[in-house]
């Protein structure tokens, strides 16, 4: 596949797959869809713009980090996520915002729906940035940032899920 | 009916118990904002957050908003946010610089030094109005040590450094890591919520006795990442090998360890990298020529959480965190937490203290999501209060002398205070 033949719908049909395989917790088929490279970060919410090599993030993951969270999440002792939450998630407004010969800018809205035991609707809406590179297996993740709305975490409590 | 008391504090019959109503009835949370809170010495910001004249940021302490800032003169200054007209908050942004703190309603002015220097149509003010008489309201006592900047709106409480009592030492540990004696908080702030009572995040910020068990995913992670994750053996420096636990006075209290999870200042692990073990001798060696062989050996090689009563905590281990906490309602409290580097710090450097960080701290971190389940698992047991009325808190109660950090001694410490004010005036 080149890159010039991929088009925005192609991208969708890849976040909607992504976000079914996160939304039923299939971890591991997930982490398949990342470059070996990948990166996962969450940027504090009064500084969306830094660089987490100079600001205190909430989530700055390499790839080595990634395969431990999923790790971690995958044990029953990950007492955050166990019982694990539901989560629903809703992506929208998805553009192509740039592209090279190996790799795409994607911007896209999100919405999380996020359930856990007896605790409130906890409800996340931001913006996922993504870097997604053009492979022979198809387009992989090479960068997921998320940028979160809310001024504050706030009543959102831990983000203990690949959010 | 008489009320039970708080806590039953009776070490010769190796009795402490904690009444279960402290963290679960909201009439205790109405009586601690006045007996607690508006009693005390309560962190208001570090002086790094406002370098410049005219730097400020808004927080809310005790309640109340304030403008933490830097007046014309160059000194730190705290305003009540609050127009001396009718009461609108006079800045509205989180944090910047400003000539002016102007309230929009209707149109007074303040200048950096809290000076009203415009009413608009002041003509209309019957004679004897004098702008002077309305400058920004600043808290009753304003004070610091070392670069942390704390509040009290009790005018008679004894001054911040005989307040602090042991805790300085502490915090002493935390600034000596500048060659400069200077700290920074990085940008970057992690605010999030617990549904849980403010005062549980006190006990876990150093209940050293929940790791193994809350946090064995992050222990497999550091032993996968190849770090040493049992405390060295017989290695006696100032602590017994698997470190102590205390009071420090007036409430604060500190476990205070030899480290083994690594420390950018300046213990290397694994996790940072081969290419990082030059830079963190360097920095070592920055530390034993200034401090001695012994007191870098304290600053570099121990590791510690410091609660100062009543809520502002000081881990100083896999990187420095400055936590504080306020209660929103009897069960559920908002945490904001920012990361403290040293000012001259290298870009490497930094950006591997900010990594150690994310390892365990915040709310997307390796362990403290487990905490907050771990403090809403406990707040919603605490609804049965009324049926078991006791919480156990004897751990290390039999010893003489030092206890562990596993030991409870230094959640003993904070109650007793706790208990002592809440009983003042009683
Ligand atoms: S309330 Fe500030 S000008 Fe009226
Ligand atoms: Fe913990």
């Amino acid at each position: 596949m080149s890159d010039k033949d991929i088009t925005r719908i192609d991208v969708e049909d890849f976040l909607y797959e992504e976000a079914a395989l996160l939304d039923e917790w299939r971890l591991d088929e997930w982490l398949e869809l990342l470059t070996d490279d990948a990166i996962y970060q969450i940027p504090s919410t009064d500084a969306p713009d830094s660089d987490a090599r100079n600001a205190l993030f909430l989530i700055a993951d390499d790839a080595t980090r990634i395969k431990a969270r999923v790790k971690r999440l995958n044990d029953t002792e990950a007492h955050a996520e166990s019982p694990r939450s539901r989560t629903r998630r809703m992506i929208g407004n998805v553009r192509i915002t740039g592209r090279n010969r190996t790799e795409l800018e994607v911007s896209a809205n999100f919405s999380v729906y996020r359930y856990r035991r007896n605790s409130p609707l906890r409800h996340f809406v931001g913006r996922y940035e993504y870097r997604l590179r053009v492979t022979e297996k198809g387009l992989r993740i090479a960068e997921r940032r998320i940028i979160l709305d809310p001024t504050e975490l706030g009543t959102l409590g831990a983000i203990s899920f690949i959010l | 009916m008489t009320e039970s008391p708080f806590i039953i504090d009776q070490p010769e019959d190796m009795v402490f118990r904690l009444n279960r109503r402290t963290l679960a009835d909201p009439e205790i949370l109405t009586r601690e904002q006045t007996a607690i809170f508006d009693k005390s010495w309560i962190y208001c910001g570090h002086e790094s957050e406002v370098s410049k004249p005219g730097d400020f940021c808004t927080r809310t302490v005790c309640g109340r908003p304030v403008i933490f800032s830097r007046d014309s003169a160059g000194d730190v200054r705290v305003f009540l946010n609050a127009c001396r007209h009718r009461a609108a908050m006079v800045c509205r942004e989180p944090c910047g610089n400003t000539r002016r703190y102007n309230c929009f309603y209707h149109g007074w002015s303040y200048n950096q030094d809290g000076e009203l220097v415009g009413v608009p149509g002041e003509e209309s003010y019957p004679p004897g109005f004098d702008k002077a008489n309305f400058s920004l309201a600043e808290p009753p006592r304003v004070d610091s040590y070392r670069g942390f900047w704390f509040i009290s709106f009790n005018p008679d409480i004894t001054n911040l450094k005989e307040y602090l009592a042991g805790a300085t030492e502490y915090i002493d540990l935390v600034a000596d890591q500048s060659p400069s004696g200077q700290m920074e908080v990085i940008q970057g702030t992690q605010e999030y919520d617990i549904r849980a009572n403010w005062k549980l995040l006190v006990e876990n910020s150093f209940d050293d006795y929940h790791l193994l068990t809350t946090h064995k995913t992050w222990l497999d992670y550091m032993k996968d990442s190849g770090v040493q994750v049992e405390p060295p053996k017989g290695q006696g420096l100032l602590l017994p090998s698997k470190g102590i636990g205390k009071g420090l006075g007036n409430g604060h209290a500190v476990i205070d360890n030899i480290n083994f999870r690594g420390r950018p200042v300046a213990r290397w692990i694994s996790i940072y990298g081969e290419d990082a073990k030059e830079e963190i001798d360097e920095i070592r060696a920055e530390l034993v020529e200034r401090l001695g062989d012994e007191r870098a050996a304290r600053v570099a090689d121990t590791n510690r959480n410091l609660v100062i009563f009543p809520n502002l905590v000081i881990n100083d281990g896999s990187s420095v965190t400055i936590r504080t906490f306020w209660p929103v309602a009897a069960d559920h409290m908002k945490v904001t937490a920012w990361a403290l580097g040293t000012k001259e710090e290298s870009e490497r450097a930094r950006a591997r203290r900010l990594d150690s960080f994310l390892t365990f701290y915040g709310p997307g971190g390796f362990a403290t999501p487990d905490d907050v389940e771990a403090l809403e698992a406990v707040q919603a047991g605490l609804a049965t209060w009324r049926e078991t009325e006791w919480s156990e808190m004897t751990r290390g109660l039999n010893k003489e002398g030092e206890q562990l950090n596993t030991d409870e001694e230094h959640l003993r410490a904070f109650w007793r205070e706790w208990n002592a004010l809440m009983t003042a005036d009683a």
